[in-house]
């Protein structure tokens, strides 16, 4: 399936654009961040420490082994510093 | 009841005005920009659009379930922010202050480390640097 990754702050920063579009099989969050990482250098050092990493799933948080069934939009971020 | 993500500043006495009868007690919170180093010449904040108002709007119909408040306010501001500027607001209505206080030290809360906003902090030469989140904030919620 096709699916629209966002990305924010440093994550946006080291993979150097805000969003792509990717074609994927993976089931999970985390299948979908493993194939993300070997795409290329940025991408690997995005994803380097996955401890650093939030998700959303079509705009709601999600933890990594959450499936991504039908979603249409994930984003991948860091710990949020609002307030 | 309303959630608002904006670049312009806002007047936190204005956003006083307009929570009607049922509301004997209105708390505010307004964070500003705070410089602890003398050095820094403000902050560059990034959300996520669609994402961040659907966040603040769930996290306020949540606070008023929770603490059955008559309404509430909440505004928070993104892009570039001069030292002493306000960054953020909450109001929090009710019948009583008790739940009023609680409310608003809950929204506070959450929206610290579940609203989808970055900061990023500007120093003397132009440069910035990624906020990195506190482990207080997310222990914090532990308290709801």
């Amino acid at each position: 399936m096709t699916i629209e990754v966002l990305y924010f702050a440093w994550l946006r920063e080291r993979i150097g654009q805000p969003r792509e579009q990717i074609e994927t099989s993976a089931a999970t969050v985390r299948e979908l961040v493993t194939e993300l990482a070997a795409r290329d250098e940025w991408h690997a050092a995005a994803f380097a420490d996955m401890a650093a990493v939030r998700c959303a799933l079509d705009q709601q948080l999600v933890d990594l082994d959450s499936p991504l069934g039908n979603a249409r939009e994930v984003a991948f971020f860091p710990p949020m510093t609002g307030g | 009841m309303s959630a608002r993500v904006q670049t312009q500043a806002f007047d936190s006495g204005a956003e006083l005005l307009g929570f009607g009868d049922g509301a004997g007690a209105v708390v505010t919170f307004t964070g500003f920009v705070r410089d602890d180093t003398g050095q820094m010449r403000g902050l560059e904040i990034e959300h996520y659009p669609g994402m961040t108002e659907r966040a603040l709007n769930d996290y306020g119909a949540e606070a008023a379930r929770r603490f059955d408040l008559t309404d509430w306010r909440i505004i928070h501001r993104h892009g570039r922010l001069d030292v002493g500027e306000p960054i953020m607001m909450v109001a929090t209505a009710a019948r009583h202050r008790r739940a009023a206080f609680e409310a608003a030290d809950y929204l506070m809360d959450w929206l610290k480390s579940r609203a989808p906003f970055w900061k990023r902090e500007i120093g003397p030469d132009g440069s910035s640097e990624w906020v990195d989140a506190k482990d207080s904030d997310e222990a914090a919620l532990n308290r709801w």
